[in-house]
């Protein structure tokens, strides 16, 4: 469709309203989305009760369990519900339905059962939100079996790709980046199958694995590099579970070398399964070990400083790569 | 209690057969693990029967019920059959779910039983998303959440209750009450003294009933569930009621004073059922003793078939974790 521009959230917003339009099941619910309580905190639903009314968009009280557990219930008896946890540290608050109900009923039930839900959240550093509004945990559903990862980086991936969240038979973790909501790039209206990473710059030299708010820094890292002669390709995960294994080996095939960046820390985090899982498959091809980059082990301070610190920059993914090109082959 | 739905005969008759078909299960659940047969932690409800049974026949087909753990009395109130009851809990394929829920996990949504959770007080956010959409669908079915007393402590029951009663949903949330959470006596965990006084800090109707007794939690369930039915929202029932063995078999529960485990046994509300269906000329002591051995009859037929059956293949164990097996 056009390309025109448009920001995360807007992005967002029209994939809810084109899906709502397009299934009659579907179901949003969290806290504050109905248009009486102005279409959430950010304005990620704005409208959408009024053009489908408030049975179908409806805000609840702050009861993250409820929320989850409802989306749950009502998934069971054929609804798709889109259920939003406004922030992702508050996902803890509601581990036990994601965890030990949404991502196993299929499984627990045989496959007789099965929960067609996405839980919205959005997150992210940039903000001085502080310890507690601003982590990434991608990493503790990933390594939940039942449950999908997605990340989008960009307005056309979010659209894209909430909108095959939505028709998907299993639940889905869908998050978006707070910081980065009401930044506009172009915009192409398509649906975006989960689970396909994208080459977003194509080089010969290393591979950056990344997703989400590591994409632009990635980027401008692989043009400053290419400005001396470092030709780097970096490929956008956009799903994080299940990740894109074909294309990130072609990647890794063809350059020798990978570099994972993200902006969860780096110790236990999806960097170290594709990490682990790329020397298992790429040993003795590869010319320099895997490195990852990714938050320090710290929450996430408030302080500016700090807090920039904290994110892996582009500096810091530069200089990783130049120090990745200098080990010698192996 | 007064003023209660009046309990006939033919009712009470559909409660004792639901109420056989739970006791003669339990038992013999509880003969194949004596048996070796059974590995696996079971929490028996027996004591528990008339709560579900008495609730159940107001029950219909377009009805869901969520349990947990203890809860296969609910799920065969419910019309959950036992020839899959028995395969899963012999970890057959043949089991309602494969094999792969157990014990803990029982599911077979076309009876309505479509959670069984092994996690103290879960089965209420869902069994609210049920009513939820039982509500949006508009003909009138009614979501039915079961829980002990000790799940009335977590923050689940607090929301659940909350939205369900903010929404109007037409969920029951039932609480079988049976004195003690795990180890935990009701009076050491629980501050206040009835548990239904909590459904006025929810705005919903609440009520504490003698679960044990036929015609108390008949009305009360039949009150609720019309309530719901009728849109009016949610209930929460306290079934005061107790369970005859410790937490999990194998649990002795010396935690319980002998006496009021005595007290308990001798006041059954199996066998004070049976003597009220004989009083009440309900049926015939033949033709309960024909009911009971057909039971009986039933369960072993679905114990042989369970035992004859094959075990899940290994190619189960990455089946059903997604829609589509990942590569």
């Amino acid at each position: 469709m056009t390309t025109d521009t448009m920001n995360n959230i807007s992005a967002v917003n029209l994939a809810l309203y084109d899906a709502l339009a397009a299934d009659s099941t579907l179901l949003v619910l969290g806290e504050d989305v109905a248009d009486r309580e102005e279409g959430g905190v950010a304005g990620a639903t704005k409208g959408l009760s009024t053009a489908f009314g408030d049975d179908r968009v409806k805000s609840t009280p702050i009861s993250e369990q409820a929320i989850i557990g409802t989306a749950i219930g009502a998934s069971l008896r054929g609804h798709r519900v889109v259920a939003e946890i406004m922030l992702m540290n508050f996902t803890t608050i509601a581990m036990d339905m994601i965890i030990n109900h949404a991502a196993k009923l299929r499984f627990m039930s045989g496959g007789q059962t099965h929960v067609p839900i996405v839980i919205r959240t959005m997150t992210g550093a940039g903000m001085s939100n502080g310890g507690q509004h601003s982590d990434y945990l991608e990493a503790w559903f990933a390594h939940t079996p039942g449950i999908k990862v997605v990340a989008p980086s960009n307005p056309t991936d979010a659209y894209g790709l909430l909108r095959s969240a939505i028709e998907d038979d299993d639940p889905v973790i869908f998050i978006e980046n707070l910081p980065t909501y009401w930044n506009s790039s172009p915009f192409t209206k398509e649906v975006i199958p989960l689970g396909q990473a994208k080459v977003v710059q194509e080089g010969s030299d290393l591979t950056i694995v990344t997703y989400a708010t590591m994409v632009a820094p990635a980027m401008a890292a692989a043009a400053a590099l290419a400005d001396s002669g470092v030709s780097v390709e970096v490929v956008d995960l956009r799903t994080i579970a299940p990740w894109d294994k074909e294309t990130v080996y072609a990647s890794v095939q063809k350059t020798g070398r990978a570099l994972i960046v993200h902006e969860a820390v780096k110790e236990f985090g999806v960097g170290a399964e594709i990490a682990a899982d790329l020397s298992d498959h790429f040993f003795g091809a590869l010319k320099a070990p895997v490195r990852r980059l990714g938050g320090a082990f710290a929450p996430v301070p408030y302080s500016k400083p700090l807090e920039t610190a904290f994110v892996p920059s582009t500096a810091g993914i530069e200089a990783a790569v130049r120090a990745l090109l200098t080990e010698r082959d192996i | 209690m007064s003023n209660l739905p009046v309990l006939d005969a033919g009712t009470l008759l559909e409660i004792y057969k639901k109420a056989a078909l739970i006791r003669y299960n339990d038992m013999r659940v509880i003969k194949a693990m004596k048996a070796g047969l059974l590995m696996t932690p079971y929490y028996s409800p027996a004591g528990q029967e008339i709560i579900p049974s008495a609730l159940s026949v107001n029950l219909n087909d377009g009805d869901t019920i969520c349990t947990i753990y203890r809860g296969t009395h609910d799920m065969l109130a419910k019309g959950f059959p036992l020839g899959p009851l028995w395969a899963e809990l012999a970890g057959r394929i043949t089991g309602s779910c494969k094999g792969k829920g157990g014990t803990m996990h029982l599911t077979h949504p076309e009876s309505g039983c479509m959670v069984t959770t092994g996690v103290v007080g879960s089965s209420m956010p869902i069994a609210t998303g049920l009513g939820w959409s039982a509500k949006l669908e508009g003909k009138g079915h009614v979501a039915v959440a079961n829980f002990g007393d000790g799940a009335a402590n977590i923050g689940a029951f607090h929301e659940s209750l909350n939205l369900a009663s903010l929404w109007k949903l037409p969920v029951i949330f039932i609480c079988q009450n049976n004195r003690y959470a795990e180890h935990t006596s009701f009076a050491n965990s629980t501050a206040v003294d009835q548990l239904s006084k909590r459904a006025a800090g929810y705005g919903m109707a609440g009520v504490t009933v003698n679960g044990n007794d036929v015609d108390e939690m008949y009305g009360a369930a039949k009150i609720a569930v019309d309530r719901a039915r009728a849109g009016e929202g949610p209930t929460l029932i306290e079934a005061l009621t107790f369970r005859f063995n410790g937490h999990l078999i194998g649990d002795a529960a010396g935690y319980i004073p002998k006496d009021e485990m005595a007290s308990a046994k001798q006041n059954d509300p199996f066998v004070t059922l049976r003597k009220r269906v004989l009083v009440d000329d309900a049926a015939s002591e033949e033709a309960l003793d024909a009911i009971d051995a057909d039971i009986k009859a039933r369960i072993e037929e679905a114990v042989k078939a369970a035992f004859d059956a094959e075990w899940p293949d290994v190619s189960e164990l990455k089946r059903d974790v997604f829609a589509h097996e990942l590569a």
